[in-house]
């Protein structure tokens, strides 16, 4: 189990603090924004070329993921009752306050989007919505990737290259899944498509990120992550097969559906309990930091810098 | 408790464009000197007094009472509850250094750096965060509403969210005290001036000046550990003379601040939702089957 990397810790007490997010809020969140965000894009498509059924399904679904994506992200805070602070201040180094930007001009839209429509009602106050939250929504599905790499969680912040077309793929098989759900055939096409490039690019940018992360692979192979992110790729397997075979029979198509919503939860998962894994254990932090030291060469800055190894500096 | 909020800056502050001195950044027009700790582990007998002084005068609270089984450390490590914390090493002295193998005590006072670049005021969403006219970090409990961005994002994980409170909590480098012209708790108890407070460069002097001490008396396992100014950090306010690497402490040998790849974060983030703007609208065209 223990790799050849040897390195020293303190008593294997984590150098880092682990978030304290909570599961299933958080990564419930990863997932609900990305479901949101894609189904606004496909309610969006959907109105511009006259799908009705896929509008309001997609609509209704975007709405219902961010309301309760909403719930669950006031529920994690330690002081839910100062939630409105968030809105204090923008700070673009921020990447949870740009994200409770977003919500606040993407989640209204969704749900006036997703209100008229169900009611029948002011079709350009809906068309308008829908294409508000159409705009917002890929980046309510994304920005979720970058909040997560902008720590010092060594899985999470080493995947910053792949992991917003981790999120992005993730976000395009959820709203795929979701679409297949709630429209039959023939307006069910676009979801088909997207279900088929989502698919691809979850499992080519996670099988990527995983490989080149080198030794902080392990956290997203091993233990409760390693097994939700296989279950997360034999669901993707599972919902590509169908969505190919979904223009043929309804409940192919439901079943693709749940499939492809299974797959994007299990990645989402996987990777927060990756991270999780990962800030717990002291070698993710300090031997990729060692490495990266040599790399540099070690030499008298590194003495300065505090990590000059006896021996390298003449103690011999 | 530490009034936080009397003299918070009126702009937010981004660590991240900070460069020179971390006030000026911030946007205080008038600011004082920039202060920090410089703790010389070399003299640290391990009293504790520094962690005790610590709770007493900013009202934490306990951190539980476990026995460890860490060599005389019960404490464990820094947390929302815990701003000053002695490591106790127990290891063999390098046969280089005086002590030719035999069984030797490491001590050190951790605190929190108070970091140049620091990831938990760049990515605190509230402003809760805030630069001092010390140039120190704080957090203004009044504000902070605990959702535990700072947690993850400092690189030495020092600061913590207190349970049942809800709130974030770190060493606030006694800001109160330093207000009334006072020495920080832990400094002024310190029995053997292990811990040493004041001007941020006079304290990078002392240090230079003690690191030539102990190599010229053979000690040629001390070195500085966040006193560079050109470290993934910008340098710490807080830095320390070590006799072993980092991570002998439980410190990170290479802290980054997490911000500085946020550009390069963006950057992919934006091209990833293009991506997906155009795959789904690509997936409308065609036979409409
Ligand atoms: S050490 Fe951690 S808590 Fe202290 S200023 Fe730096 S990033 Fe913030
Ligand atoms: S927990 Fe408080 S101090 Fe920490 S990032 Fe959130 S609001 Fe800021």
């Amino acid at each position: 189990m223990v790799p050849e990397a040897s390195f020293t810790s303190y008593y294997g007490r984590p150098v880092i603090n682990a978030p304290v997010w909570r599961s299933p809020e958080v990564p419930g969140y990863l997932f609900l924004g990305g479901l949101a965000g894609t189904s606004s894009l496909l309610a969006a498509g959907a109105a511009l070329t006259g799908r009705p059924g896929l509008r309001r399904g997609a609509a209704l679904g975007a709405a219902s993921a961010i309301g309760l994506s909403g719930v669950a992200l006031v529920a994690d805070l330690g002081r839910p009752e100062r939630f409105a602070n968030m809105l204090r201040v923008f700070k673009v180094t921020s990447p949870m306050s740009v994200g409770s930007w977003l919500l606040t001009a993407y989640g209204p839209a969704a749900g006036l989007a997703a209100l008229a429509d169900v009611a029948g009602i002011l079709p350009r106050t809906r068309r308008a919505a829908t294409l508000t939250a159409g705009a917002l929504g890929p980046a309510i599905a994304t920005y979720t990737a970058v909040l997560l790499a902008d720590t010092a969680v060594p899985a999470w912040h080493e995947g910053h290259r792949e992991l917003p077309f981790v999120f992005a793929g993730s976000a395009a098989t959820a709203g795929a899944g979701l679409g297949l759900l709630v429209a039959a055939r023939p307006e069910n096409a676009p979801a088909r498509r997207l279900a088929l490039a989502g698919t691809i690019c979850e499992l080519v940018a996670a099988n990527v990120m995983v490989h080149r992360l080198g030794l902080l692979a392990a956290p997203y192979r091993n233990g409760r992550a390693g097994r939700l992110m296989r279950q997360g790729e034999a669901f993707t397997l599972v919902g590509l097969a169908g969505s190919l075979l979904a223009g043929r029979s309804r409940t192919l198509g439901v079943l693709a559906g749940a499939a492809l919503l299974g797959a994007s939860a299990c990645t989402r998962f996987g990777i927060f309990e990756a991270g999780m894994a990962s800030a717990r254990d002291p070698r993710d932090t300090v031997v990729p930091q060692r490495e990266r030291l040599e790399r540099r060469g070690l030499g008298d800055r590194a003495v300065a810098s505090g990590t000059g190894a006896p021996g390298s500096d003449g103690a011999r | 408790m530490t009034e936080t909020t009397a003299r918070a800056p009126r702009r937010v502050s981004f660590s991240l464009l900070e460069r020179g001195d971390p006030a000026d950044a911030t946007g205080y027009r008038a600011h004082l000197e920039r202060v920090g700790f410089f703790t010389d582990t070399s003299v640290c007998i391990g009293c504790k007094a520094c962690e005790v002084a610590c709770k007493e005068w900013n009202g934490v609270p306990d951190d539980g009472f476990r026995l460890t089984g860490m060599s005389f450390d019960n404490t464990g490590g820094l947390s929302g509850n815990t701003w000053r914390h002695v490591a106790f090493v127990e290891t063999h002295a390098p046969a280089a250094d005086a002590g030719d193998g035999e069984l030797r005590w490491l001590m050190a006072s951790d605190v929190c750096k108070h970091c140049t670049h620091a990831a938990c005021l760049d990515v605190c969403p509230t402003g809760a965060l805030i630069r001092t006219e010390f140039g120190t970090v704080v957090v203004q409990d009044d504000v902070c509403n605990g959702c535990g961005y700072c947690v993850p994002a400092c690189p030495f994980g020092v600061i913590g969210r207190r349970e049942h409170d809800g709130r974030a909590f770190k060493c606030t480098l006694c800001y109160d005290r330093l207000r009334a012209g006072m020495l920080p708790a832990c400094a002024q108890t310190c029995p053997t001036d292990s811990i040493q407070f004041g001007p941020l460069d006079d304290l990078r002097m002392r240090a230079e000046r003690r690191l030539r001490e102990l190599q010229d008396a053979g000690v040629s396992s001390a070195r500085l550990y966040g006193e560079d100014p050109e470290d993934g950090i910008g340098g710490a306010g807080a830095f320390f003379l070590l006799l072993d690497e980092p991570e002998v402490y439980g410190l990170p040998p290479d802290p980054v601040v997490t911000t500085r790849d946020l550009p390069c974060l963006w950057a992919h983030a934006a091209v990833a939702a293009a991506g997906l703007v155009a795959t789904a609208l690509t997936c409308f065209f065609g036979r409409r089957r």
